[in-house]
């Protein structure tokens, strides 16, 4: 489809009629990940839609080609920064498949636990967010209320609220912090009630339920052939998670089920994110059940790890390696990897080349959110134009990934 | 709001003590009545959500609740997130859309220089384009942080000051940060009066 | 994994199949770009192939390697499990002549995508429907991810205030210059490129 920018002499200010046309964002109130919507109406209703993105890129992969490949965790979690712990793991892991590095059972729990924290909050804020678009604000307080909670817990352990940058290459920052297990349950139950509450009070509404209900409807092959992945993908019946059908971590030894839609409309993509949301609950708790108490959480490997601090200023070897680490970065063997994780959107997918040095020589990453966006003209075209709010509301776009 | 006024405001060097008073009136309805125009792009604006969510209710204890999506309602512009090139004649055209008096709060590290994307895409801070009245550092800013810098903003509205101000870090002496204070201090990198 | 496509691949298109390898596990093919849009083909509609979802397109700038630009497709089949890495080399060392055939008939999704990479490498996919830029702006010359793109090299659309207007500083320049903090390892090709002159 071609493109549909106006091109507006000054003092011309008349819109056409028939169709109108009308730019929706960047700076619009529902357009929350900064896209341009332009769009042909007739009427009301939507002929053609020309979706522009790339309002916030800020070159996340030429960034990642000028440091050491530790460097790029804090550039991974400004891509989707509602879940920047998913996005830190799937990262490392990517790093890890290259230097056949395993990292041990404690961290891979850990990990998980931290990951589906981080799952939950991308979801909480996602519901949310829908909810007050749509005029509902209580929901999306108490979502936003429920999702300080997750923070509150990740921040005890990382020292940020949002940006923690606390996945290593081979391993993780900090060790748990001692009342890691009772936090993380504590507001895990409490996320819980709150996202009940919420619940009931969206789903016996039926304004929220007409506006969402039929509207947005895809089909799944061409989900598929749009290689839309994660909630929106289940959305339309295809039970594909990467959790379950390539496990990663321990996923593979703990029991969750994959919520499915049946239509793949805009009410489903909201109630499997809600269903997740329990799931991950679930999996928070076997988790924590297994995670061990004692034990090491780093790999140690001295290529990639960094000495103990005593070590460093007590030794001449740990001096160096520290020095050889900061300075050049851990190198990582030459040669390609594809590495991909469930992430809150969909998959994930780091695709690394290196040429062997300290430095990424090319550092891609497959957004979910910007193949997800790329099916948004399909859905909008034909439906009215107060429908771009729940359609583009449930696809979630986020601007850090999708634009890089 | 502007327009009213104008026509009641006395030049100050002519007609001294009532003026005064005028002013300070004015920038005290000024202050408590803020109508913000979020201009949400990036990261920042999960750490905006929490900022107006229950826990923290940064904006309505001050009066700068109420969200305006045009411009011509609104006064205060806050700029959450990276600035883009491409972003950039947005930001500058919603900016020139704003009444007089109008004020910008950039929010995080983006807003005020750029940050770590310092690259071909990026534009290394608003005032490149637009004024800016308060910059709120940190990636993101916590929300104590950007209510800081909202307080701040308030006091120059109220004394009429437009110098850029920056929001300085807080310590805690009940963290076991007062040695370390004081040794800031008789460096000389800090002031005597941190806030 | 998908051991068995590869040698599906060899045994269709024989020459036409560079070269195979399946390091870390990614089973890789690396095809001519004449044959480019067939393999793809052949790859989605294969019963024992079935790659239904194409995760992911991107380009890769190998420079001083001729030819320059690698276009690498991810393939996911989800009826089958498996995973295939698809690759072909286009472009001479000034990143002329890049060309490639879109897959948009197969794939909706590489709409984007392929835009993406055009708009960053300058790669051009024939019969693409709608090639223009899709991160950048329109008015943005050159294609950012191509290693001798100088990372700070702006293209500013608004004219930036002077220090005059603003009354403040306006340079934020860490203390030590651009080049504080970095690490040694560093590719610092804006370097190399004035070397070379």
């Amino acid at each position: 489809m071609e493109s549909l920018d106006l091109e507006l002499d000054e003092g011309h200010l008349e819109l056409p009629a028939e169709p109108m046309r009308l730019m929706m964002g960047p700076s619009h109130p529902a357009m929350h990940g900064t896209v341009r919507c332009i769009v042909d109406l007739s009427g009301e209703t939507i002929l053609k839609v020309d979706v522009q993105i790339g309002y916030l890129h800020r070159g996340f992969e030429k960034m990642c080609e000028r440091g050491t490949w530790a460097q790029v965790f804090p550039y991974v979690d400004r891509l989707n920064y509602v879940s920047p712990m998913l996005n830190n793991v799937g990262y490392a892991l990517a790093v890890e498949k290259m230097c056949g590095i395993v990292v041990p059972d404690r961290c891979q729990w850990y990990r998980m636990v931290l990951g589906e924290l981080a799952r939950i909050s991308d979801h909480l804020t996602c519901d949310g967010a829908m909810a007050m678009e749509l005029g509902a604000f209580t929901p999306y307080l108490w979502l936003i209320k429920a999702r300080e909670m997750i923070w509150d817990v990740l921040e005890e352990e990382t020292g940020a609220r949002l940006t923690h940058s606390f996945g290593r290459i081979g391993g993780m920052a900090k060790p748990p912090t001692a009342q890691f297990k009772s936090l993380v349950r504590h507001s895990v139950s409490s996320v819980l009630r709150i996202v009940d509450e919420s619940e009931k009070m969206l789903l016996k509404n039926r304004i929220f339920i007409d506006r969402l209900e039929n509207v947005g409807l895809i089909s799944a092959a061409d989900a598929i052939s749009l290689a839309w992945t994660g909630p929106i993908l289940r959305a339309t019946g295809v039970a594909y998670d990467i959790r379950k059908t390539q496990p990663y971590l321990k996923y593979d030894e703990v029991d969750f089920d994959v919520p499915v839609g049946t239509k793949g409309d805009t009410l489903d993509r909201f109630l499997v994110r809600l269903a997740e949301i329990r799931q991950s609950a679930r999996i928070i708790e076997q988790c924590l059940v297994r995670m061990a108490d004692e034990g090491p959480v780093n790999v140690d490997d001295p290529r990639v790890m960094l000495p103990e601090k005593e070590s460093v200023y007590g030794t001449i070897e740990g001096t160096i390696q520290h020095f050889k680490l900061i300075m050049e970065g851990a190198k990582v063997p030459k040669g390609e990897v594809y590495s991909y994780t469930e992430a809150g959107n969909g998959e994930l997918g780091f695709y690394l080349v290196s040429d062997g040095s300290g430095t990424p020589a090319r550092v891609r990453i497959r957004p979910p959110a910007f193949t997800n966006t790329s099916g948004l003209s399909q859905l909008l075209e034909g439906r009215m134009i107060s429908d771009i709010v729940p359609i583009f509301g449930s696809i979630n776009m986020i601007g850090g990934e999708c634009d890089h | 709001m502007n327009a009213p006024l104008k026509s009641v405001t006395l030049d100050g060097n002519q007609n001294g003590f009532a003026t005064t008073k005028l002013d300070a009136l004015l920038g005290w309805a000024r202050k408590w009545s803020l109508f913000k125009y979020p201009f949400v792009t990036a990261c920042c604006g999960m750490e905006f959500m929490a900022l107006t969510s229950p826990r923290f209710d940064g904006t309505a204890r001050f009066g700068a609740e109420a969200p305006r999506f045009s411009p011509r309602q609104s006064d205060l512009l806050w700029v959450v997130g990276t600035i883009s090139q491409r972003q950039a004649p947005v930001l500058k055209r919603i900016y020139e859309q704003m009444m007089e008096p109008k004020w910008v709060l950039g929010f995080g590290t983006c807003a005020s220089s750029g940050g770590f994307y310092d690259n071909y895409t990026t534009v290394a801070g608003i005032d490149k384009i637009i004024p800016c009245d308060v910059y709120v550092p940190g990636c993101p800013p916590r929300p104590e942080a950007v209510i800081d810098g909202l307080m701040l903003l308030q006091d120059k509205i109220a004394t009429g000051d437009r110098t850029p101000r920056i929001v300085k870090p807080r310590f805690d002496p009940a963290q076991g940060h007062q040695e370390q204070l004081v040794q800031l201090r008789t460096k000389g990198v800090i002031d005597g009066g941190a806030k | 994994m998908s051991k068995a496509v590869l040698q599906k691949l060899q045994a269709t298109f024989g020459a036409a199949i560079l070269e195979t390898h399946s390091q870390f596990g990614d089973d890789t093919a690396v095809v001519e770009p004449s044959h480019w849009l067939a393999i793809a083909t052949f790859l989605r509609d294969d019963p024992a192939c079935a790659f239904e979802m194409m995760s992911d397109l991107c380009g890769v700038d190998r420079l001083d390697v001729t030819p320059r630009f690698e276009v690498v497709i991810h393939l996911n089949s989800l009826s089958k499990g498996h995973r295939i890495r698809l690759k072909t080399r286009v472009g001479d060392e000034d990143g002329e002549g890049a060309q490639v055939a879109s897959l948009v008939g197969l794939w909706k999704t590489a709409n984007w995508l392929e835009r993406e990479a055009f708009d960053m490498f300058g790669i051009t996919f024939q019969t693409h429907p709608d090639l223009r830029r899709i991160l950048m702006y329109p008015e943005f010359v050159g294609y950012p991810l191509r290693k001798d793109y100088p990372a700070e090299k702006t293209q500013p659309l608004v004219a930036y205030r002077t220090e005059e207007e603003a009354g403040v500083p306006l340079d934020k320049q860490a203390p030590f210059g651009p080049h504080e903090g970095m690490s040694f390892a560093r590719n610092d090709f804006t370097k190399r490129a004035e070397d070379a002159n």
